[in-house]
């Protein structure tokens, strides 16, 4: 039974709908500034080769700095345990059917750790292009990750999330000329959706452009103020 | 699919702001959706029934609004909306830019509904 209404009125509201994200990243961002510590949030497709390029990542920073590194994941906790050899903070944040990662779930996921104490942090999303574009988390800096052999096109097929995103890397750069992959059209594919955007090219495995990376993170972190350790 | 996890959300705001204005019923929520904010129109139409269920607002309807891409071209000094989201280029004059101003929102718009009738006897 459908009941009726007497004088319909219209109420505008304007709001936006991940507001209660939004808010929350807010407060990260400013928490993780007050304790110096810079926040990289990684998303790309499953098999990109993310947590292959944060243990080599991890490992060479925390020579000098100390890291975290937080990874979200539908099911297992492989990556957390492949990171962990690098020396970090490693923490798994199992989602379940969940494809993305949200603010609250970084929030509960900090309370074992002393901010204070962490110069990097890491944030490893879970493998999609298309969810975790919409959530903010109070990162500095979202890079993206494309690798060479998902094709040269790909970024044209999730604009949204390589327009949400700050700096691209193409991961097994190596691999590049094994499959014809056709670099000035990537480049192209990538400015589509964000003219000038930064963008890295690396292997994990054969040791490429991995410091440029790295020395591009401690830079953007010095420019932001945090705690210096030379 | 994060629709899901969107329409939860859009749920209890719409719940909150019926409650403060008093709305008894919510007969429809109309939601604005940029083309360029990864929310796919038929994924939260779907999911919004979802998670309406057992809720004050169950049964109300969702109404979709999707909104274009509007750029600001620098070169122009003007704004443009842009037929397909990408490329990020000006119509006018080919200018590439990054200067979104319309075509991100997952916004709440507003409800309409009233006061339930009382049956008359």
């Amino acid at each position: 039974m459908s009941q009726a209404i007497k004088q319909p009125r219209i109420v505008k509201i304007r709001e936006n709908v991940l507001k209660k994200n939004d808010m929350l990243a807010r407060e990260l961002r400013k928490r993780f500034q007050e304790n110096g510590v810079y926040v990289v949030n990684l998303v790309s497709s499953p098999g990109s080769g993310k947590t292959t390029l944060l243990t080599e990542v991890l490992t060479r920073l925390s020579n000098k700095y100390k890291t975290a590194a937080l990874v979200g994941d539908l099911a297992t906790e492989n990556d957390a345990e492949r990171l962990e050899k690098s020396g970090a903070l490693v923490h798994q944040i199992t989602t379940g059917t969940v494809c993305h990662l949200e603010a609250q779930m970084i929030e509960a996921s900090l309370k074992q750790w002393n901010l204070a104490e962490i110069d990097f942090l890491f944030i490893e999303n879970v493998g999609n292009l298309v969810c975790p574009s919409s959530y903010d988390l109070g990162e500095n800096i979202r890079a993206v990750l494309f690798s060479t052999t998902e094709g040269e096109d790909k970024p044209e097929k999730y604009p949204t999330i390589v327009n949400s995103a700050d700096v691209a890397i193409i991961t097994k750069i190596d691999l590049a000329d094994a499959v014809e992959f056709d670099k000035e059209r990537f480049y192209e594919s990538i400015y589509k959706s964000r003219p000038e955007m930064k963008i890295f090219e690396v292997s994990a495995k054969k040791d490429e452009g991995i410091d440029e990376w790295i020395d591009f993170l401690i830079k953007e972190k010095n420019l932001l103020g945090g705690q210096s350790i030379n | 699919m994060h629709e899901l996890s969107i329409a939860y959300n859009l749920v209890e705001i719409a719940v909150e702001t019926a409650e403060q204005n008093h709305l008894q019923k919510v007969d429809v929520l109309h939601v604005k959706i940029g083309v360029l904010s990864g929310v796919v129109k038929e994924a939260l139409e779907f999911s919004f029934d979802i998670a309406a269920q057992g809720t004050p607002i169950e049964g109300a309807k969702l109404v979709v609004h999707e909104v274009p891409l509007k750029i600001f071209c620098p070169n122009c000094q003007k704004m443009h909306v842009l037929k397909k989201p990408i490329p990020l280029v000006c119509p006018e004059c080919r200018q590439r830019t990054g200067e979104i101003v319309e075509g991100k929102e997952i916004e709440l718009y507003s409800l309409e509904g009233g006061d339930v009738l009382e049956p008359s006897d």
